[in-house]
């Protein structure tokens, strides 16, 4: 579509971004240099967990071109915080969560492999790698312990003191008494033992950061790879100690995904601009692809025991869960949320389910720091409830689409007994739409056929729900929140009528600058190319809380749908001045101001004109100008929902799947950008199947990480994935102005337990873990095939 | 990360003379590949300078070699342990074991080792095929040098 057009929502705009990133233009942060910028390097341990008796940087000092080289106690000495965990979890005694502290230098004590020992600048990159090579580390090695499982025993290795056992919370959510009341009159007990596998975040751009003090204005520039600059700034003002808020800028150029990796406040940024006044220089710092791997907080790892207590027609009683949460050695930013209110809040799936108790563990480990990842506790909640519905099903001789069926939510609002109240939906229209486009009445005979070929051809359903648009300010304050996650938006349109809008969300790969602008454009009545977003600058954008949990269309866009309403009762009152009409009879269509029952009427740019010329309406009354802005505090979550299915065969001689049909039917409320939207589900799809079949992060068992490149880490590749078949549905958000729910995360939650359940429905068994290897997947078929030889 | 190797040669000299090889520290270095420094730091410990190249990390070993379990000529315990720097650290020990043979003496080693760091992080494959490598190229140094030598010597 032309750029010079006014863009209705539901336009597949092209993306305006995309001419500067498919052209080689796009500024990312390492792409940015400040003059006389020396370049930072970090120490990182070799060992999971050991105690530094000394660290002796004389030597590395008096290399070539070393700037410095900094510890832990210097930035101690300056008198600079650790890194926070914020959101306060309580036990279910009461007591607040362990927090061990996190200093951004170890001080004296390493817990992970990668944790950041030392940091040495220099003039060059090199310099400063071979320095680190001369820093003497006087290490007491440890006893580590980096298997989850294993976290808790009695006697183990303790990581943090604060933390006895190595336990961070002791959570729980739900009736504990009426679940157990519903499994005392369950005719069927399904229960699941499920392993969410560790995943690392892997964005194409790994994270850099430059920073620079400058010494006039006794103030930082911190360039960052962060999805929320100004929370950057807020924690390293209030909270590390950095600067106050008026003396430290954050910005957050073009951005190369980050899938919730770049929300957190790491140690690298943190001491990249700590550094620069401390050397009087711009320090730079670019993260190597290796250690993206041992740094960036990594993603799941669950251990989960699930039971479902069911009557003689398969509904659904009681739902009990027993989670152990690992959060790696230390808390990283919002870690703490994700395996609680994040995860125990889904519980209920699309189901009605008139009891739930969930039990959370969240422990320590010698491992690097887990928080959020594309869904964060969404996908863990799905997978739990999706897989035991389908085990469910299968021991209760049902199909599993009935299942799914007879227990659905079918009316609204329908509050859970996991805090959710659920505004709207259609579960069944989506599932429908999902088995007609999948031809699920076809299957025994596509699997007939495949058997006559030698393949296993399995189909899977995953009826996913999860909790976007985060979220009510209020309501997550109750729950621990240390912030509110409402957005703002800022309005200014300039005299010659075209806009520009600010907004506290952040673009890292989902095209705001297209369906901001398309909104805006549609709007307003003026082509897109005339409406240009900014972000990422805590200097031009006063204050956002930044993108992640899909909240940026259902919060970020409805605080520009408010400062849009602004704008427009602001440029009424001045049309009616201009066109000597009364406020009340002008109307605003297409772009233009009229007087109703006339043709007399000024185009949006002209109304734009007056408004700073200020000749023509009394600005004792109405000043000039017209610039607006609004905060938006969301009332609800909202509550995307749909339907996927997934068809593979698997080679029992190879273990090999090939994913030969994937039909995903979403319910995402209103769509401003079709084209956007399809993209988030096909990338979403394509990390959940990754999670399914590839992708694990693994330590031995002295906490190695031995997954620590592309060698050893399998990440999803085209040719793993058939064309997707996409479908909508839609039912309005009724919480939001614009009717949205939210998309990036849908397919990487749904896209699991289809997998999986499709390669159980293939293989015959319930005993298939996350990712299904070739290697496992043909022990399996092997198994099968001996057990049928015998039978 | 755990790595074990093990392998055998047959080395066509008396075990006395491949025993004394085995606590020469000149032949000693001559035959570890990557070897700058070797020297005896008392009566069972020396001191180390290695420089290893696993894939793409190149770095230098500093580290202390000590023997033990030392029952001449049949056999000892070499283990040692080294700080490669910034490329993670690598520790490890072999049980050396000499048999009379009737063509000269037949060397077994059963051979572990533990790496860390970046070094770990190269991944399983690359790592053991390196450490196997490096092992069996040891012996065969070792193999051939004290051949050589003795055959010099006579």
């Amino acid at each position: 579509m032309n750029a010079s057009v006014v863009t209705p929502i539901g336009a597949p705009v092209r993306r305006k971004e995309d001419h500067r990133f498919i052209t080689g233009k796009g500024r990312y942060t390492d792409d940015l240099s400040r003059p006389g910028q020396a370049h930072a390097y970090f120490l990182r341990s070799p060992y999971a967990h050991a105690r530094i008796r000394a660290i002796d940087t004389s030597a590395a000092i008096d290399m070539p071109g070393v700037v410095a080289v900094l510890t832990g106690k210097d930035l101690a000495q300056d008198g600079l915080g650790g890194l926070i965990c914020g959101w306060m979890i309580h036990s279910k005694d009461g007591s607040p969560m362990n927090a061990g502290a996190h200093p951004a230098l170890a001080l004296d004590t390493v817990r992970y492999v990668g944790d950041h020992v030392a940091v040495i600048i220099a003039e060059t990159l090199n310099a400063a790698k071979d320095a680190a090579a001369a820093v003497v580390v006087d290490y007491e090695i440890l006893p580590a312990v980096a298997d989850l499982a294993q976290a808790q025993a009695e006697g183990g290795p303790v990581i943090h003191d604060v933390a006895p056992r190595n336990t961070v919370f002791e959570w729980e959510l739900g009736d504990k008494a009426g679940t157990e009341a519903a499994f005392a009159r369950a005719a069927h007990v399904t229960a699941i033992d499920i392993v969410n596998n560790r995943l690392a975040p892997n964005p194409m751009e790994p994270r850099a950061a430059i920073g620079d003090y400058d010494a006039g204005d006794d103030a930082f520039t911190l360039w960052t790879t962060s999805q929320n600059p100004h929370v950057a700034r807020l924690v390293l003002s209030a909270f590390v100690g950095l600067a106050p808020e008026n003396k430290l800028r954050v910005i957050a150029p073009d951005v190369g995904g980050g899938f919730g990796s770049k929300i957190f406040i790491y140690a690298e940024e943190t001491v990249c601009a700590w550094a620069s006044k401390r050397v009087g220089r711009p320090v730079k710092w670019t993260c190597e692809r290796g250690e993206a791997f041992l740094c960036d907080a990594h993603g799941r790892d669950h251990i989960t025991r699930g039971e479902l207590a069911l009557d003689g027609e398969g509904r659904i009683l009681g739902f009990r869960v027993k989670t152990t949460a690992n959060m790696g050695a230390y808390l990283s930013t919002f870690s703490s949320c994700v395996p609680t209110y994040l995860y125990a809040t889904l519980l209920s799936g699309q189901y009605a389910i008139p009891a739930i108790y969930c039990e959370v563990d969240a422990v320590y480990t010698n491992t690097a720091p887990v928080d959020a990842y594309r869904g964060a506790g969404r996908p863990e909640a799905t997978f739990l409830v999706e897989r035991i519905i389908d085990k469910a099903a299968r021991e209760l001789g049902m199909d599993p689409a009935e299942m799914r069926r007879r227990n659905f939510v079918t009316a609204f609002p329908h509050q859970t007994p996991v805090i959710m109240c659920y505004d709207a939906g259609d579960y069944g229209a989506s599932l429908d739409k999902a088995l007609a486009l999948a031809d699920y009445t076809g299957f025994p005979a596509r699997k007939a056929e495949a058997e006559r070929r030698g393949r296993l051809r399995g189909i899977g359903l995953s009826a996913y729900i999860e909790a976007c648009g985060i979220a009510p300010s209020a309501a997550v304050g109750s729950l621990g929140a240390g912030v509110g996650l409402w957005e703002s938006a800022e309005v200014r349109v300039n005299p010659t009528g075209n806009v520009e809008v600010l907004t506290g969300s952040h673009s890292h790969g989902q095209g705001h600058e297209t369906t901001f602008a398309q909104l805006v454009s549609a709007r307003l009545g003026i082509p897109i190319d005339q409406v240009s977003v900014v972000h990422g600058d805590t200097d031009k954008v006063q204050f956002g809380m930044g993108t992640y949990g899909s909240r940026s269309g259902a919060v970020g866009m409805s605080a520009i749908v408010k400062a849009l309403d602004k704008v427009e009762a602001k440029a009424k009152k001045i049309a009616a001045h201009v066109l000597e009409a009364s406020e009340g009879d002008i109307e605003f269509k297409d772009g233009r101001f009229t007087v109703a029952g006339t043709d007399r009427g000024l185009a949006f740019a002209e109304v734009a004109l007056n408004a700073y010329v200020a000749h023509k309406f009394p600005t004792s009354e109405i000043e000039p100008g017209l610039k607006e802005g609004a905060f938006y505090d969301p009332s609800n979550f909202t509550f995307p929902a749909g339907c996927h299915v997934c068809e593979l065969e698997v080679d029992p001689e190879t273990g090999v799947t090939q994913i030969v049909n994937w039909v995903a039917v979403d319910d995402f409320g209103t769509v401003i950008n079709p084209m956007i939207v399809e993209g988030q589900v096909h990338g979403g799809i394509a990390q959940g199947v990754g999670q399914a079949l590839m992708e694990r992060v693994a330590y031995d068992n002295d906490g190695q990480l031995v997954t620590g490149s592309y060698m050893d880490y399998q990440m999803p590749r085209a040719e793993d994935l058939p064309s997707f078949t996409l479908g909508l549905t839609e039912t309005r958000c009724p919480s939001n102005p614009l009717g949205m729910k939210g998309c990036g995360e849908a397919g990487a939650i749904a896209a699991p337990p289809a997998v999986i359940n499709a390669l159980t429905d293939a293989l015959g068994t319930q005993d298939i873990s996350m990712p299904a290897t070739p290697a496992k997947l043909w022990a399996v078929a092997q198994a099968r095939v001996t057990r049928r030889a015998a039978e | 990360m755990a790595l074990e190797m093990t392998g055998s040669y047959d080395i066509p000299v008396p075990r006395e003379k491949v025993w004394e090889a085995l606590n020469d520290p000149a032949i000693l270095k001559r035959c570890i590949p990557g070897c700058e420094e070797l020297e005896r730091t008392g009566e069972t410990e020396l001191r180390a300078l290695v420089v290893a190249k696993v894939g793409p990390v190149k770095a230098k070993f500093k580290g202390k070699v000590f023997l033990s379990e030392l029952d001449p000529p049949s056999g000892y315990r070499i283990s040692g342990e080294g700080d490669g720097g910034i490329a993670g650290f690598a520790k490890g020990g072999a049980k050396v074991e000499l048999s009379e043979t009737q063509a000269g003496t037949t060397l077994v080693y059963t051979a572990e080792a533990q790496i860390g760091g970046k070094l770990a992080q190269l991944g399983q494959r690359l790592v053991a095929g390196t450490a196997k490598k490096t092992a069996d190229e040891f012996f065969k140094n070792f193999a051939e040098a004290v051949t050589g030598e003795t055959h010099e010597g006579v």
